[in-house]
């Protein structure tokens, strides 16, 4: 097991009542790498995101994760604004979550709160108008005006968030969650719903993120031209365990997971992970 | 929508059928018989039959009438057609309607100087307007439907009416103290209702109110139960009394003492209070808080994924309206120079919540319009007795139709790059309590 992994997942289960989403799973994600994790609907993905970011509470096993400091941090221990707070991990959804009636510059501005909320003096230096929380102000203007134009959003501004276009969403959406500075930044399925060409600029959009930012980033996708495309390292999931993990290559020659994927019919399985590449 | 444009003359006179015999079977034991003792003290029975019919053909034409304005004025969900000179002209009036409003409540002492009932009624629709306000932080940001409000209300009323007359603190200690004391409670109400949403927070709010209410009532050793607190100290203009002493105003400044002083003095006192409390929440908006509570509003889940303490946020909403609702207590029980548990009953949470919904949730200009036509325009139709309710009513039913999302239902973005436009109110969300 190499040291750098920023994030390492220790036999994680996750139990419903009698259904066992997540069954002793066991990975790494690299730090300032692209992992990619993946698998049939239905294989506990989402669960394993939620039991990261905190918006569920593990049965067993446990998170690591190291900050770059070598500051080592439990998530399992840490309440669901906390994973986000202390433990710099950001997160967008399956189904967007933005602040539909605000507009895409608040949606960034929201997404700085805790640093704004310090810089406001909680609030007391904010409402007397201190220099400091003006210039904090700006700052976080200023911030929030770089994500829009590196996600492309710039003249949607002022746009209410739920007025703009699905593919918009989505970007800004990403740009929300890097807006908390993340250490780790895990995207559920980001591409889905976008045509080609939208895919195409949004994995340009995360490559740039992990050589700018020095972001890790955990991505659940079932776009494979995405996941082939961008990613270091694929685990793949099914009923809940691990199946195979590896590079793209490697994982997509693996017989175990064209079988999960395509069921015994192998034939259909290579002629669609051509089609894949 | 432009499928569903204009129904037919079937479908108007279908819907005004169905209303007809709804209000048939309605009005049949309500109007259509009527019950007397007789000269022997034996219950007889009349039958009004021609005013059933009246009121079923107005039910019938009504419905009608109000079907063809619908399709005229265009209710929610279809294309309004209104000349772009309208919608042009409306916009330069909107705009000037906070400021002329303004100015004119400023002078509103000078004009009607004389008038004692409208420097009253004055004085009754600024405090609805600075409770509206107060509420709107609550409800209209934070999206945490409160149905308790009037809580704080009697908090900060009684907290100023019992450390007057108990201790002899002056209205000017008190007016903080009130507002922290109905803040604290206002911390202590959200602890519990932290994890309930919509219906439930607006149970257990509404009980709290009630719980306040009774506890008012029952302690009779401090609060003096239904009997009340009375003599309570007028306030001053910072120890100097507006009485007819000799260390009064009038005296001080020479001038002929009038009991108008006083109520012009509580009139800016109000107005004072108001604008502190508008000024205030316009600047917690644009402050990190403020955003926080208007993502709430929108997705809580989303708040908790970018590390907003949502505990945190919500009890300061909580406690930021309850202390306006504290301070414009303490200048109820000044004002009034009487408090009972009989002035902070459910209806008066009802009427400020309509204020704020009628509004449009969070629109500060809204909610000081509502508090006006609601206060104001009640008391307009007071020459109508028993009729006054049914007009309220229907002034009512008819903003549902037209308005749904209160007078002023878009809302204004805190912080902008180059545009500073409207958001439609279709697009905001309205909380989950």
């Amino acid at each position: 097991m190499s040291s750098d992994h920023i994030l390492f997942v220790d036999h994680l289960s996750m139990r419903f009542g009698g259904i066992v989403a997540v069954n002793e799973l066991s990975f790494g994600a690299e730090r300032r790498k692209i992992t990619a994790l993946i698998g049939p609907n239905g294989a506990g993905k989402t669960t394993v995101f939620n039991c990261i970011t905190g918006f569920y509470k593990p049965t067993s096993g446990a998170m690591r994760l190291t900050h770059d400091d070598g500051h080592t941090i439990q998530l399992g221990s840490l309440n669901d604004f906390r994973i986000s707070k202390q433990a710099k991990v950001a997160r967008t959804f399956q189904n967007i979550r933005l602040f539909p009636g605000m507009t895409a510059l608040e949606n960034l501005m929201v997404a700085q709160h805790n640093a704004l909320m310090r810089a406001s003096g909680l609030t007391l230096l904010g409402l007397i108008g201190a220099p400091s929380w003006r210039a904090a102000e700006k700052n976080a203007i200023d911030l929030a005006r770089t994500w829009l134009e590196r996600v492309d959003l710039l003249d949607r501004a002022d746009d209410a968030a739920g007025n703009l276009p699905y593919g918009d969403q989505r970007r800004l959406e990403i740009a929300r969650a890097m807006c908390t500075e993340p250490a780790l930044l895990c995207l559920d399925e980001p591409a889905a719903g976008l045509n080609a060409r939208e895919s195409a600029s949004l994995s340009e959009l995360l490559l740039s993120i992990r050589a700018e930012q020095g972001t890790s980033i955990l991505l659940i996708e079932h776009d494979m031209s995405v996941v082939m495309e961008i990613s270091d390292h694929v685990v793949v999931m099914d009923y809940g365990v691990k199946i195979a993990e590896g590079t793209p290559q490697h994982v997509r020659d693996d017989p175990k997971v064209i079988a999960a994927y395509l069921g015994a019919d192998e034939e259909e399985a290579i002629a669609v992970m051509e089609s894949g590449t | 929508m432009q499928a569903s444009r204009a129904p037919g003359i079937a479908f108007i006179f279908k819907k005004a059928l169905i209303s007809a015999l709804v209000a048939l079977v309605l009005f049949s034991l309500m109007i259509g018989v009527r019950t007397e003792a007789g000269p022997q003290g034996l219950l007889v029975y009349e039958t009004r039959f021609g005013d059933l019919a009246a009121m079923v053909a107005a039910v019938f034409g009504g419905s009608i009438v109000v079907e063809l304005l619908r399709q005229w004025w265009g209710p929610v969900g279809t294309i309004r057609v209104v000349p772009p000179q309208v919608t042009s002209t409306l916009a330069v009036a909107g705009r000037w309607v906070a400021p002329v409003l303004l100015v004119f409540t400023f002078l509103v002492p000078v004009i009607f100087y004389d008038q004692r009932y409208i420097l009253d009624l004055g004085i009754l629709v600024l405090t609805y307007v600075m409770l509206g306000w107060g509420l709107n932080v609550v409800v209209g940001l934070a999206g945490l439907l409160d149905l308790g409000y009037v809580a704080f209300y009697a908090v900060g009323a009684y907290s100023y009416a019992l450390l007057a007359t108990n201790f002899g603190l002056s209205f000017w200690v008190c007016l903080p103290l009130a507002g922290i004391l109905a803040a604290f409670w206002g911390v202590l109400l959200g602890f519990p209702v932290l994890r309930l949403r919509g219906d439930y927070l607006a149970i257990v709010t509404l009980a709290f109110g009630e719980i306040i209410r009774l506890v008012i009532i029952n302690w009779q050793s401090l609060t003096g139960g239904p009997n009340g607190v009375s003599g309570i100290p007028r306030p001053t203009l910072f120890g100097i009394p507006l009485d007819n002493s000799d260390n009064g105003l009038a005296a001080l400044l020479r001038i002929e003492f009038s009991p108008t002083h006083r109520i012009v003095f509580l009139f800016y006192l109000i107005l004072a209070l108001a604008l502190l409390t508008n000024w205030v929440t316009i600047r917690l908006r644009r402050l990190p808080i403020g955003r926080a509570w208007e993502a709430l509003r929108e997705d809580e889940v989303a708040c908790r994924a970018l590390g907003i303490n949502t505990t945190t946020t919500k009890l300061t909403a909580f406690a930021t309206g309850a202390m306006f609702g504290g301070f414009a207590g303490a200048f109820f029980a000044t004002r009034q120079g009487f408090i009972s548990p009989e002035s902070f009953t459910f209806q008066e949470s009802a009427l400020v919540l309509a204020i704020v919904v009628l509004g449009g949730m969070g629109s500060q200009l809204g909610v000081a319009l509502a508090a006006l036509a609601m206060i104001g325009g009640f008391e307009l139709f007071r020459g109508l007795d028993q009729f006054r309710m049914l007009v309220f009513g229907m002034a009512m039913v008819l903003l549902m139709i037209w308005r749904p999302r209160g007078l002023i239902g878009h809302r204004a973005p805190t912080v902008f790059l180059e545009r500073n436009q409207a958001i439609s109110s279709d697009l905001v969300k309205e909380g989950h309590g």
